[in-house]
């Protein structure tokens, strides 16, 4: 089943063109990996899911609907986000923050405590000891994991990830990185994932999607990248063998 | 003559006080809501803040004359004064409000709208409370300006503590001067703290 389909994409602002005819589709349980230098048009093409930008030309279509269709409310509540940045909230506990999306839908005061201590356990931050926390009570490795935890709230059925574990020290990126496998195993859930970093494209992703110049160079499963011939493909794979 | 003199202060520093709140109660009302306005159109910045930039550098003097001959807001008395005390607290209030909203860390209010916050729970669950110091810092600084301001009042029929300063500057008196003036002092410097305080208090972290 597709989840996602970019359908003949671009994008322009003020005159430059950030995506051009990008056709591209994202199926139920897959880990798309959007890799690109910066400015390729990775981020745009992901901010394009959740209707925080729409296309100038062609459509992106979520559940075989285009983005122009959805309410953006109804929309974004299906859709996780997690960004580099993290964005918590700084006058929200962590609880408060995890609980963000389910009290927006308007659960009641007990699921939304269940939820929030199951999603803190699992990211093994005992929720005794983080819920009452603020944000800036956290270390980096850790605050990120409340942004995931964020994401996975309300159970939604799709995850959108910009360079999440970018702004984190090597030993906790791989630790994040893992952990974000093992929640992919328990949770079944489509992510989206852009990163510039081809070892974390080759560990996580399912497929992975080149982009350079907002055009789509490539699209291979990670066990076939390495052969991929494009001259951009090339630059990347370059960058392992050092 | 003594008791007459501090049953005066007393009564000079109510209306003055009274002046202040009616100003400040009114450009709070008006500065806050066109504050957040300015935060949603971007096209209506430049007329509003050039409005209230422009009120702000009009000589005090001068903007009290140029009310006067204005009907329905102008003439002698409270009325106008309390006009020209709002136009002139206008511009910190409704200028921190934005720049407070604006202010908000990028990420935090991206995250916001793409968990499917609405305009107005942005607005309401993040924005104002992560900008209220910003707007508190303005309300204080318009308060204080404003008690200052407020002093003229005397010269249109507007009363308060400029009564007493302008009584003895016309009759070389220090002490009425000083009746005036270190009340005066005395209600700003505590509003100054008090409101202070409460901005500390708003703050996050």
């Amino acid at each position: 089943m597709t989840l996602v389909e970019f359908r003949g994409v671009s994008y322009e602002i003020a005159g430059r063109s950030i995506l051009r005819d990008l056709s591209l589709s994202v199926e139920a349980g897959e880990t798309l990996v959007l890799l690109g230098r910066s400015g390729s048009g990775k981020t745009t093409a992901l901010k394009m899911i959740n209707g925080m930008l729409f296309p100038t030309r062609g459509q992106v279509l979520v559940d075989a609907r285009p983005t122009t269709d959805w309410d953006p409310i109804k929309l974004r509540r299906r859709i996780g986000y997690v960004i580099q940045e993290v964005g918590l909230f700084p006058h929200f506990t962590i609880g408060d923050n995890v609980g963000l999306v389910p009290k927006l839908e308007g659960w009641s005061a007990a699921d939304i405590e269940n939820r929030v201590n199951l999603l803190l356990d699992r990211l093994g931050m005992p929720p005794a000891d983080f819920r009452l926390r603020y944000p800036r009570q956290l270390s980096g490795g850790q605050r990120q994991r409340v942004g995931v935890a964020r994401a996975l709230a309300a159970d939604p059925p799709l995850l959108l990830f910009d360079e999440p574990f970018g702004a984190l020290d090597p030993v906790m990126r791989l630790e994040l990185q893992q952990q974000f496998l093992s929640l992919r195993r328990d949770f079944q859930k489509t992510s989206i994932f852009v990163t510039h970093d081809l070892r974390e494209a080759l560990l996580l992703g399912s497929k992975i999607a080149l982009l350079t110049g907002g055009r789509l160079d490539a699209v291979a499963p990670p066990q076939e990248f390495r052969r991929v011939r494009t001259d951009e493909a090339r630059a990347f794979l370059a960058c392992l063998d050092n | 003559m003594r008791s007459d003199l501090w049953s005066e202060i007393l009564q000079l520093t109510a209306e003055h006080l009274l002046l202040v709140l009616y100003a400040m109660t009114l450009a709070i009302a008006m500065g806050v809501p066109l504050g957040i306005y300015l935060s949603r159109k971007e096209a209506a910045r430049p007329w509003l803040l050039g409005f209230a930039s422009v009120m702000q550098t009009i000589p005090s003097l001068a903007l009290f004359g140029f009310l006067i001959p204005i009907p329905f807001i102008g003439g002698i008395g409270k009325r106008t004064v309390i006009v020209a005390l709002v136009l002139y607290a206008l511009l910190p209030i409704l200028r921190n409000t934005f720049v407070g909203i604006l202010g908000v860390e990028a990420a935090i209010c991206e995250s916001a709208v793409a968990m499917g916050m609405t305009d107005g729970q942005l607005l309401r669950q993040v924005q104002l409370p992560l900008a209220a110091p910003t707007i508190m810092a303005g309300i204080r600084v318009a308060t204080v300006t404003t008690i200052g301001t407020a002093t003229i009042a005397a010269l249109i029929g507007g009363g308060g503590l400029g009564v007493f300063i302008f009584r003895g500057v016309s009759s070389l008196d220090t002490a009425q001067i000083l009746a005036g003036a270190v009340p005066a002092a005395l209600i700003a410097l505590a509003a100054d703290g008090g409101l202070g305080w409460v901005e500390r208090k708003l703050s996050p972290a």
